[in-house]
């Protein structure tokens, strides 16, 4: 056993109310610079959908993640380092940006000197990349935004697998929930094992993967190598970026700026323990659908005494300890099992997981009566189908989703019963093997949802890890080159052609 | 004045660009890494890269290992191994010819590409455009060498080259003269040669230096990094 730690993620997308705060505040702190305009660490998407980049759920297109090979060891599904490195000079599995978007801004100057017109005159939309004039933007990071466009363009999308999707084209049987992204933060991240460089590496700590920005060469094999298509090619640094789970906050005990900012406060941060020795194992599991379950097989349990003395002896300190027996994480993904990862099916052993939408009734407005399972409404009447969200989160597998649907129907009821009846109903409880505590404690968490609940963040003693005396005077977070910005023009980097000019610089 | 020329320019001009290739890498290596990089522009237009890029890097690195061994091999290995001067010089037209071939279909696209797709034009830097042009260049003069070298094809003038070559970094400074009655295509292709050593480490060509080796030499697949070592320490 060789325990670390990780601070993991968990959304509740049963409150994500798609108002893309998240997207924006992580935008704007993040990646608001040239070359990376195109890019969202953090993004929302409206499923059912392709998402953004377009169709990038569609493993057999993009070959991202790991495959197992009948020998039962896994490698990367772009291939092993032969073949990873055979593809080195043109990626055959490199999206393009317009599976992005071509990034754009508007002629907003023109609205003000504008002569005087006939009529209005119009912000004319202008390329990010190249400067030149748009006619028609195409594309863009939230295309689908509440089911916008066509169903038999949507409905491409992989989760609708051994689903009867046609019915869901139509007005009545449509459903609809948001899906908010960012880096996983895997256990066993495609990303770094795909990277030629060895640029990529997990933070021992604290599980945050990161890209060295001054190893990275940009052999761009890593963009390929994710299956969530959660790192971006910076094309005017040349460099891969991605989300950085805001380690400086994290560092500091607070949260990262998508859950600091969530309006919905669907955000959870907290600490895992795992073994390590045992990735390899969890995630080369034969059958795709017992992934869920190997990767939960390889969480230790806080609380348990053996583990705490190895995870001492580990040198893991107090404060973490603490930290993951408070965690928001361990207790929606391992104690209620209401949280689940997404698609395990990619055997990266993802670290942000999600809790499952409810949905309204499907059947009741049609036919008069609704599947009732007992008090409760029957969690496969609900309008958006299992099977989509077994796609989703467990690789196909209903039973777990469906447990954990029922759990979040049976907290409702709960405590529908004891603040409106005055009923304090164990046997609600009992029905999703839990105890009326634990919905107490799941509602205090899931429902009131309140910071110190959600952010259980121990600091890190980074006085341990460096030595203070060397930073004095140092320059903190830059984008390396020293204290430069890598933008001064310099004997090497030399000067990029402004790529936006302003309207009145085109004659 | 053309002895001086010759001197100047196989003489002394190799240690000037040896001198910046070197130095230059090494002060770009270490104090501006962030600029150390591929520069590869496939995600703004994948268009003619597949080809392109494939053919010219796979053309240029077996041109590359030709002039690497056939020029530094030391000559009495040659001899010793039994590979008479005439072979080489018709396994280097050969093999040099095509893969130059290859190098040439590889780079014309990858310079259209360069310079008639907006995306890639308005996003390369000055230096990305020249080195491209420089090394079109150098690879048109590489192969009008082969013409020249059909007339020779007992392959003694190949041996000047070796020598001269082999003088530079044997710091024999008179090697210069070897080359005094080549053909001028030849100089050409030589000093156009050096001066892609001499502005190396001002392009994005340094990524040659990081060739990625070494990640067969790598554990497994995963990189974790540790803080514990300082803690050890105390």
């Amino acid at each position: 056993m060789k325990i670390r730690a990780q601070i993991a993620m968990v959304l509740n997308l049963d409150k994500c109310i798609g108002c893309h705060t998240c997207s924006i505040t992580c935008k704007n702190v993040w990646t608001s610079r040239e070359g990376v305009e195109y890019a969202w660490f953090n993004n929302v998407e409206t499923k059912p959908g392709i998402g953004y980049p377009k169709d990038w759920e569609n493993q057999k297109r993009w070959n991202g993640g790991w495959k197992r090979r009948s020998n039962g060891s896994i490698e990367p599904r772009q291939g092993g380092k032969w073949r990873v490195l055979a593809k080195i000079f043109a990626n055959p599995d490199l999206p393009e940006i317009d599976d992005y978007y071509e990034p754009f801004t508007f002629d907003y100057e023109h609205l003000q000197k504008a002569p005087e017109l006939e009529a209005f005159p119009t912000a004319r939309p202008r390329s990010l990349i190249t400067g030149e004039r748009m006619e028609k933007i195409v594309s863009g990071p939230n295309w689908e935004e509440i089911l916008g466009g066509e169903f038999s363009k949507r409905s491409a999308d992989y989760n609708f697998e051994g689903v009867q999707k046609e019915m869901y084209g139509q007005f009545e049987n449509t459903f609809m929930m948001y899906l908010p992204r960012l880096c996983e933060h895997c256990l066993n991240p495609a990303c770094v094992a795909s990277c030629p460089s060895g640029a990529i590496y997990k933070r021992e700590e604290d599980g945050v993967v990161l890209i060295d920005q001054d190893k990275c060469r940009g052999w761009r094999m890593c963009i390929s190598g994710c299956p969530y298509k959660k790192i971006y090619y910076n094309w005017s640094s040349g460099k891969s970026e991605k989300c950085i789970l805001c380690y400086p906050r994290l560092e500091a005990g607070m949260p990262t700026v998508c859950s600091e900012t969530c309006v919905g406060r669907i955000r959870y941060l907290g600490v895992i323990l795992y073994d390590a020795d045992r990735i390899e194992t969890a995630a080369s599991e034969k059958d795709e659908r017992d992934l869920y379950d190997a990767q939960t097989g390889i969480f230790l349990d806080p609380n348990d005494p053996k583990v705490i003395a190895e995870a001492r002896a580990e040198g893991i300190s107090e404060q973490w300890l603490e930290a993951a027996r408070r965690s928001p994480i361990w207790k929606m993904a391992m104690e209620w099992k209401v949280a689940f990862p997404l698609h395990p099916e990619y055997r990266t052993l993802p670290m942000v997981w999600y809790v499952p939408p409810l949905s309204p009734i499907q059947s009741a407005a049609a036919a008069g009566k609704m599947g009732m399972d007992g008090d409760m409404p029957d969690v496969r009447s609900l309008r958006i189908p299992l099977r989509y969200l077994a796609n989703m989160l467990t690789a196909g597998d209903e039973e777990p989703v469906a447990l954990g649907l029922e759990r979040m129907l049976a907290m409702r009821a709960y405590m529908r019963a004891k603040s409106v009846d005055g009923v304090i109903d164990e046997k609600i409880a009992a029905k999703v093997g839990m105890t009326g505590a634990q919905i107490e404690e799941m509602y205090k968490i899931m429902a009131l949802a309140n910071y110190e609940d959600r952010f259980v963040i121990p600091t890190t003693h980074r006085e341990w890890a460096e030595d203070a005396y060397d930073l004095k005077a140092s320059c903190g977070f830059s984008f390396g080159n020293g204290c430069s910005d890598g933008e001064t023009p310099s004997l090497f980097g030399g000067n990029k052609t402004p790529a936006i000019r302003k309207p009145e610089e085109f004659a | 004045m053309a002895q001086f020329l010759n001197q100047m320019m196989f003489g002394w001009y190799p240690y000037l660009c040896l001198t910046v290739f070197l130095v230059g890498s090494w002060a770009r290596f270490d104090r501006e890494q962030y600029t150390w990089r591929t520069g590869s522009s496939q995600l703004l237009r994948r268009k003619q890269l597949m080809w392109g890029s494939n053919l010219f890097h796979v053309g240029v690195l077996i041109i590359f290992m030709g002039h690497f061994v056939g020029l530094l091999t030391p000559i009495a290995i040659f001899d010793a191994i039994g590979i008479p001067h005439g072979f080489k010089q018709v396994m280097a037209i050969v093999v040099g010819g095509v893969a130059g071939l290859m190098c040439l279909v590889g780079i014309s696209l990858l310079t259209h590409r360069r310079l008639t797709d907006v995306r890639i034009r308005k996003t390369s830097s000055f230096g990305d455009t020249a080195i491209l042009l420089v090394l079109f260049a150098q690879l048109l003069l590489g192969l009008l060498t082969i013409i020249v070298s059909l007339g020779h094809l007992d392959g003694h003038e190949m041996v000047k080259f070796m020598n001269w070559a082999q003088g530079v970094l044997t710091l024999q400074v008179d090697r210069w003269k070897w080359l005094v009655d080549v053909h001028p295509i030849f100089k050409l292709h030589l000093v156009l040669g050096m001066t892609i050593f001499l502005v190396f480490p001002f392009t994005r060509l340094v990524h040659i230096w990081s060739a990625p080796v070494w990640y067969f030499g790598r554990q497994g697949y995963q990189v974790v990094r540790t803080r514990k070592h300082l803690n050890a320490a105390e």
